[in-house]
């Protein structure tokens, strides 16, 4: 089978517009889709992935009218870094346990910000342990919301037992800029591990 | 007395059923699409074509995400992929996978993190 164009996209010389993608993670109700909205340069969007898929077995389909299928949602936007990179950021669905389900979520992202509500700690110790076990590289953002106390940023990472090399930073998911802060810290971040990377090489 | 029913809502999935000929994942080159892969139509639409293959066609002359043809499609992604799927075997669209920010055979990429970096420093 020809896979040209897939394997080879472009071929030689080839300048055509590239992607990357950064997830954004963190509990239910962290500030993850208020974080994609406020950084991204469209609207941003919904796409969804079906939990029952379309079957090829035609009996099953008969009496399935009633049924609600299970889809799990993916809101994104997108960043222009300059003329042929493109930026997606993807807010994961807020339960985590259906990540899995979505086939290779983290998979080819640069990394990730995992959003933290103060209020509520709890509620973010899953996506943390999943960026882990999937060794995914991340960042800590503390969405600082309006009624939140102001915690010390070294209290929040031994609460939430993050080690001494993971940036832990305050944002307020709402504004542009303190996202867009965030995002440069993940990467700053991402560089700091490739350089210790290469120089252990 | 009453007429044969029929479908009264071509939504969920015996539309997805007609849309995929009852095909529930890609198989091949799609089997890999990411949401954020990149596709980019090489040809334009043949008259006859399937009207979503034509709508992708359409939409994706300059690069465009499959997270976000999902979106404008209302299709969510394992529907699209099979589609996708039909139009790579064509060699009707080319995919560009999202760049990893490490590739397992040359270590990290620190030109591709230096170049999102100034991207975000310019917003």
């Amino acid at each position: 089978m020809d896979l040209k164009g897939f394997d080879h996209p472009g071929g030689p010389g080839d300048e055509g517009t590239r992607s990357v993608k950064v997830m954004i993670a963190g509990g239910f109700g962290t500030g993850k889709t208020t974080m994609v909205r406020s950084v991204s340069d469209i609207k941003p969007l919904t796409t969804e992935e079906t939990l029952t898929q379309a079957s090829a077995d035609v009996d099953h389909l008969i009496g399935v009218a009633e049924k609600t299928e299970t889809t799990v949602s993916l809101d994104f936007g997108k960043i222009g870094l300059n003329d042929s990179l493109m930026l997606y950021l993807f807010g994961t669905p807020g339960q985590e346990r259906f990540w899995f389900l979505w086939n290779g979520l983290f998979k080819g992202a640069l990394g990730a910000v995992v959003l933290v509500d103060t209020r509520r700690l709890a509620s973010s110790f899953r996506a943390i342990e999943e960026m882990e076990r999937q060794n995914v590289p991340f960042v800590v953002a503390l969405n600082v919301f309006p009624d939140s106390k102001d915690y010390p940023v070294e209290e929040i990472r031994d609460a939430l037992d993050i080690p001494e090399h993971i940036p832990v930073v305050a944002c307020d998911a709402r504004d542009r800029e303190s996202s867009r802060d965030v995002l440069v810290t993940l990467i700053r971040h991402l560089k700091d591990r490739s350089a210790v990377a290469l120089e252990s090489r | 007395m009453s007429a044969p029913r029929r479908p009264t809502d071509p939504s969920g999935l015996e539309r997805y059923y007609v849309l995929t000929g009852g095909r529930s994942g890609p198989g091949g080159s799609a089997s890999s699409l990411d949401v954020a892969t990149l596709i980019v139509s090489r040809t334009a639409p043949a008259p006859g074509m399937q009207h979503e293959h034509e709508e992708i066609l359409r939409r994706c002359r300059d690069p465009l995400s499959v997270a976000e043809l999902g979106a404008h499609l209302g299709l969510p992604f394992n529907i699209l992929a099979v589609l996708l799927a039909d139009l790579l075997e064509a060699d009707r669209v080319e995919a560009r996978d999202p760049i990893p920010a490490h590739d397992a055979r040359r270590g990290p990429d620190l030109a591709l993190l230096e170049e999102v970096l100034s991207g975000l420093e310019r917003l």
